[in-house]
């Protein structure tokens, strides 16, 4: 196992009021896998990623993250909503920044790395260009080469394709997978998205909110490589779509219900 | 030649001067006052050079060069620590908060009671007065440094001296520049207050000079300069700011 979580929670306290923003969570993720966290806004798993990649801690619980080949702890890489692209760099620094403070990189030839991973996202002709000059889709291109480029144990992606219009996340699913499927890496994608989550995990971890729980992990049995349009042809796939959807519809029935109320 | 940047750049200028001309020249302003803007620029040109004028200009840039070099290197140097630094940061406020409005020219005479009647006490005022303006403005750039940034930077383990001088350095830059300027136009204000008094060279120097011996075209022509070096400061500032900006391109 790559990751484990056990009777991981997070509350936070801010001026005596306490927030749980996830409880009592179990779950293991695979090597090599792509797991989806999928779950309504505000079920905590964005907190979750973020305690995963080491930007916050749990409050209680225990997660455990391996290294691929060694006993010592994962390393891992982020791919965040809004692309995180440090502005005063072009694309060829945004990549090569992270590699030179990168222990792991050390004595490799890193402009070799940045020129495969920009050919990798098809961003050959944009190498010099500043983050600005570039499209949204662009950007999160950059920012999912910069991610693999680095060679973590574990990616780690939020909702990264949210703010991007449809067409263009269509086209970066793909380019997801192809990548993925090529670097062979564990990756956690936490999404709201039920299409997105069906089309592109092995498993997906259902949250259900206030609090934040896992509610179920569906395992997605579609076959590999997966292409967009073929595949939402398949009874198999709507079903899958459909199951979700059920799971997510319970978690949006208490609100109706206290709406009732209070009218 | 109305499409031209510079052709605007100097037409209100050369606007207010033609003006004056005109008021000097119809009699409506007192000559001996407000002597005719042709007249100052004659003196500051034929005249000037031979009373020594490029000493007091050259004395001047000199104490300004030291002051503004290392008052804007010290606040920088604060403005990241503190910006950066939580501890340092409660510590040095209240500091700041106290001192910095507190007029520089007030305290010139501790200065020179410290530091003696030359040079030094005049570059040091320069860098007080430079140093309060740029650290407030670098620290409020250090913080507006987004959070993704140091999220970015934790998570790819970025080491901390190229998490200064890579990520938040450039990310403070477009307001350490504010301070910049700021600071290079204070640096004149400054200079010139300190060489009204206890001192053989400088603009300052020579604008009372001037006063004290009824020579009023020499009086403007060191004015005139003081608002030439301002202008160029300002338009060089904002050259080096766009080459070291290329990603605020617009």
């Amino acid at each position: 196992m790559q990751i484990s979580v056990a009777q991981l929670s997070k509350t936070f306290s801010r001026k005596k009021q306490q927030t749980v923003a996830y409880k009592n969570l179990n779950f293991q993720i695979r090597q090599g896998e792509f797991f989806c966290i999928l779950g309504p806004s505000g079920c905590g798993k964005t907190s979750l990623l973020r305690t995963i990649a080491g930007l916050e801690t749990a409050t209680s619980g225990e997660l455990s993250i391996r290294s691929t080949d060694s006993l010592k702890q994962g390393t891992v890489g982020m791919v965040f909503q809004e692309h995180g692209l440090f502005p005063w760099m072009t694309t060829r620094n945004n990549i090569r920044f992270l590699l030179e403070n990168n222990v792991q990189m050390i004595n490799r030839d890193l402009d070799a790395i940045v020129n495969e991973f920009i050919d990798l996202v098809g961003l050959k002709a944009f190498a010099d260009y500043f983050p600005h000059q570039l499209s949204g889709g662009m950007r999160q291109r950059i920012s999912i080469a910069r991610s693999f480029a680095n060679e973590p144990d574990i990616l780690l992606m939020d909702e990264p394709f949210v703010f991007l219009d449809y067409q263009t996340r269509c086209a970066l699913h793909g380019l997801l997978l192809d990548i993925w499927q090529r670097k062979k890496k564990t990756l956690v994608f936490v999404t709201h998205d039920i299409e997105e989550a069906v089309f592109l995990a092995d498993r997906v971890l259902v949250m259900s909110a206030h609090p934040g729980t896992v509610k179920n992990i569906i395992e997605i049995k579609l076959p590999r490589p997966r292409e967009f349009l073929a595949l939402r042809k398949l009874p198999a796939y709507q079903n899958q779509v459909s199951e979700l959807m059920a799971l997510l519809r319970e978690e949006c029935e208490p609100f109706r219900h206290k709406d009732k109320q209070s009218f | 030649m109305f499409k031209n940047r510079y052709f605007w750049l100097f037409a209100s200028p050369l606007g207010i001067l033609l003006l004056w001309e005109a008021c000097t020249r119809s009699g409506f302003l007192d000559a001996r006052f407000f002597p005719a803007p042709s007249a100052v620029f004659h003196y500051l040109i034929f005249t000037s050079p031979g009373e020594g004028l490029w000493t007091d200009v050259s004395a001047s840039l000199y104490r300004i060069f030291w002051g503004y070099l290392a008052g804007c290197a010290g606040g920088i140097a604060l403005g990241v620590t503190m910006g950066l630094n939580h501890i340092v940061r409660i510590m040095v406020y209240p500091l700041v908060a106290l001192l910095y409005p507190i007029p520089k020219i007030a305290v010139l005479p501790l200065i020179m009671l410290v530091f003696g009647i030359g040079e030094m006490s005049k570059i040091v005022v320069v860098a007080i007065g430079s140093f309060f303006l740029v650290l407030i403005n670098t620290l409020h750039g250090v913080d507006s440094v987004a959070k993704i940034y140091h999220d970015v930077a934790q998570v790819y383990r970025i080491k901390k001296t190229s998490f200064v001088l890579r990520v938040i350095l450039p990310g403070a830059l477009p307001a350490i520049f504010t301070g910049l300027k700021l600071a290079i136009g204070y640096s004149l204000v400054i200079v010139v207050a300190a060489e009204f008094s206890g001192a053989d060279a400088g603009i300052g120097y020579l604008i009372w000079q001037s006063w004290e011996t009824f020579s009023i075209k020499a009086m403007y022509a060191g004015i005139f300069v003081i608002g030439v070096l301002g202008l160029f400061f300002s338009l060089a500032l904002n050259l080096l700011e766009r080459r070291l900006t290329p990603w605020r391109d617009k």
